[in-house]
């Protein structure tokens, strides 16, 4: 076990270390580089601007620059924002918890659908549930969440008027019941394409597991069949889901920021491209390195966890 | 059957077995028909109506579909929404295609090298592509895009740059496999150059696995320029694409909500489509998917 976490551990600085580079490459293609900001002051002359690029180290090398870059990333100095000054991380800080909250909610509904469809499929093979969640699962990954979000918003805010279209809370309520309203909607469309995905791989656990050996057996034994299923099969089944929920970190991001758009979802999303549009690069490298480590971290605990659950991994 | 194929061998190129299954695959077929009406109609269709996609009709705003002469109504400046909806289909699915072909190339290229070299080399080569993998796309693109001067061309290299992965992957993992096998060492015995043993010798036996990629990738390809398009990262205005009609509709939901169902309908048939094919092709050509 001890092997296997170290090994583990190592594996993912290793792709801090490759993401670090990616993120300081994207930066490095930035028109003007981090002073485009001040050069747009009409006070500001070329020397100005020199004095402020020698200042901030930006005459150096290219090598030196990514290793200052990334050893003060590492001390957690990650700049401030170009538009208040404030700390970049505390930034993120202020917009993490939405975010967060409106992945874990959508997360939890796409596995507890997911999974319902997907065993449901597999017990019930090749009957029209079957073939209509195989069909409705591919649908539903090709149906883009910004369009699935407007379209919802037309029917249950515009039309029935039943759910707020957007904000995390009603000003001046806030109530724990307040924010479950407004966060129906953006859940529920973020966790469109995951519960498909997971009915899918849901799916196809279950049918690998039902042809297992000591399904058979747990039968023989005169299990009944609800017993077989829920101890047997879908203990087994689920080992593997739980590194599909890793492998699904970025794609759950990169709709959440879409979502978080639709909905004015006050997360890192839309923190994202508010810096985006005001060119605080700060924060917008800050988000993209914040953004790939929150999937290496997800990722690692995934795996931690089914070596936790399952021998079978960490002696192999 | 079996027997017979065997002893006539496929004489033509519908006989074949592949083609033979990808024909029995009715979602696939549905996806091909589908895909190419949409096709046709984006190539034809600003031929046929009488619109221009810039034409302003102030007479004309906000008009419904199927009201009036204008089959799927107009935008708020009174422009046709079908003339721009064709025109928009000929940029997104021209901008999916071509950010497929890039990145199915690029993953190829990386994916070969990496799994024939193997050594120090390989690693670099796919921890890179591990280090690509962790970032959630949207964010990469749209940093890259806001950095970058959004061209048409240029959104086509971003999105290729965040897709090539798993094409690299797939090909990695085959490559690898066939490396030690009696054809490749036989072409070292022939004096074949490396180059030639890859990319001649190897990487057909990997065609298939491609292929069902691709078709995966053009649909990813098709969601991504839309996302970043509707942000307003992506092809930029006055050329439309279906990712930025959408751009404007959300403040006209409740005036004229055709303008947000019409377009998104376009992608969501599109991308269905580009999956249902690809769902086809996996079953056709015996390719082990990532799901059942």
């Amino acid at each position: 076990m001890r092997g296997f976490l170290l090994n583990r551990l190592f594996q993912s600085a290793v792709l801090l270390v490759i993401v670090s580079l990616i993120g300081f490459g994207t930066l490095s293609l930035m028109p003007g580089g981090p002073t485009a900001q001040y050069g747009l002051d009409p006070g500001m002359t070329q020397a100005d601007l020199a004095r402020l690029k020698q200042q901030l180290g930006l005459d150096r090398p290219l090598w030196i620059q990514y290793f200052d870059w990334a050893w003060r990333l590492l001390q957690g100095d990650w700049g401030r924002s170009f538009r208040d000054g404030t700390p970049v991380l505390s930034v993120i800080g202020r917009h993490i918890f939405a975010t967060f909250l409106l992945m874990g909610t959508s997360t939890v509904i796409a596995i507890a659908l997911g999974t319902w469809i997907g065993i449901r499929g597999a017990t019930h093979r090749y009957s029209f549930f079957d073939y209509l969640g195989t069909i409705g699962a591919m649908i539903a990954l090709s149906i883009p969440t910004f369009w699935f979000g407007l379209i919802s918003i037309y029917f249950f805010t515009l039309k029935l008027g039943w759910l707020p279209a957007g904000n995390m809370y009603t000003i001046g309520d806030a109530s724990v019941l307040d924010y479950a309203h407004h966060l129906i909607m953006p859940s529920l469309v973020l966790s469109l394409v995951h519960v498909a995905i997971w009915s899918r791989y849901m799916r196809t656990a279950t049918l690998d597991a039902l042809s297992q050996e000591f399904v058979k057996t747990a039968r023989a034994k005169g299990a009944s069949e609800r017993r077989v299923l829920m101890k047997h099969v879908v203990g087994n089944a689920l080992l593997p889901m739980i590194a599909l929920a890793g492998v699904q970190l970025p794609s759950i991001l990169t709709g959440a920021l879409v979502t978080e758009t639709v909905f004015t979802w006050p997360g890192i999303g839309r923190l994202f491209l508010d810096s985006l549009s005001y060119s605080d690069y700060p924060v917008v490298m800050g988000l993209l390195i914040f953004s790939a480590i929150i999937v290496i971290m997800g990722n690692l605990i995934a795996d931690i966890m089914i070596a936790f659950v399952d021998p079978r991994i960490r002696l192999a | 059957m079996n027997t017979l194929a065997l002893r006539h061998g496929p004489s033509r190129w519908w006989q074949n077995r592949a083609v033979r299954r990808f024909t029995r695959h009715p979602l696939a077929l549905f996806g091909l028909v589908m895909i190419s009406a949409l096709t046709l109609a984006c190539v034809a269709g600003p031929w046929l109506l009488p619109y221009d996609t810039l034409q302003i009709d102030l007479r004309a705003r906000f008009a419904p579909p199927l009201s009036g002469s204008h089959i799927l109504g107009t935008d708020p400046l009174g422009r046709d929404l079908a003339a721009r909806l064709f025109v928009a289909g000929r940029v997104s699915l021209l901008v999916g295609f071509s950010a497929m072909i890039l990145s199915v190339v690029v993953g190829t290229v990386v994916g070969v090298i990496a799994g024939y070299r193997g050594g120090w080399v390989g690693a670099a080569l796919m921890r890179t592509v591990d280090g690509f993998l962790a970032f959630p796309s949207i964010f990469l693109v749209l940093a890259l895009s806001a950095a970058l001067q959004p061209s048409p061309l240029m959104i086509v290299v971003i999105i290729a740059l965040t897709k090539w992965m798993e094409v690299a992957r797939i090909v990695e993992a085959e490559v690898r496999s066939l490396r030690e096998r009696e054809f490749v060492l036989a072409g070292r015995m022939l004096g074949l150059s490396s180059a030639h043993i890859m990319f001649r010798e190897i990487l057909p036996n990997a065609i298939g696995p491609i292929t069902v990629a691709a078709s995966l990738t053009v649909a990813r390809a098709i969601l991504l320029e839309a996302y970043i398009s509707f942000l307003g990262y992506g092809i930029q205005p006055p050329l439309p694409s279906w990712g930025n009609m959408l751009n404007g509709a959300q403040q006209y939901l409740a005036s004229a909500p055709w303008m947000a169902i019409i377009p998104g309908a376009a992608i969501t048939i599109a991308v269905t489509s580009f999956n249902f094919i690809g769902d086809g092709l996996r079953d056709a050509l015996d390719v082990k998917g990532e799901h059942g």
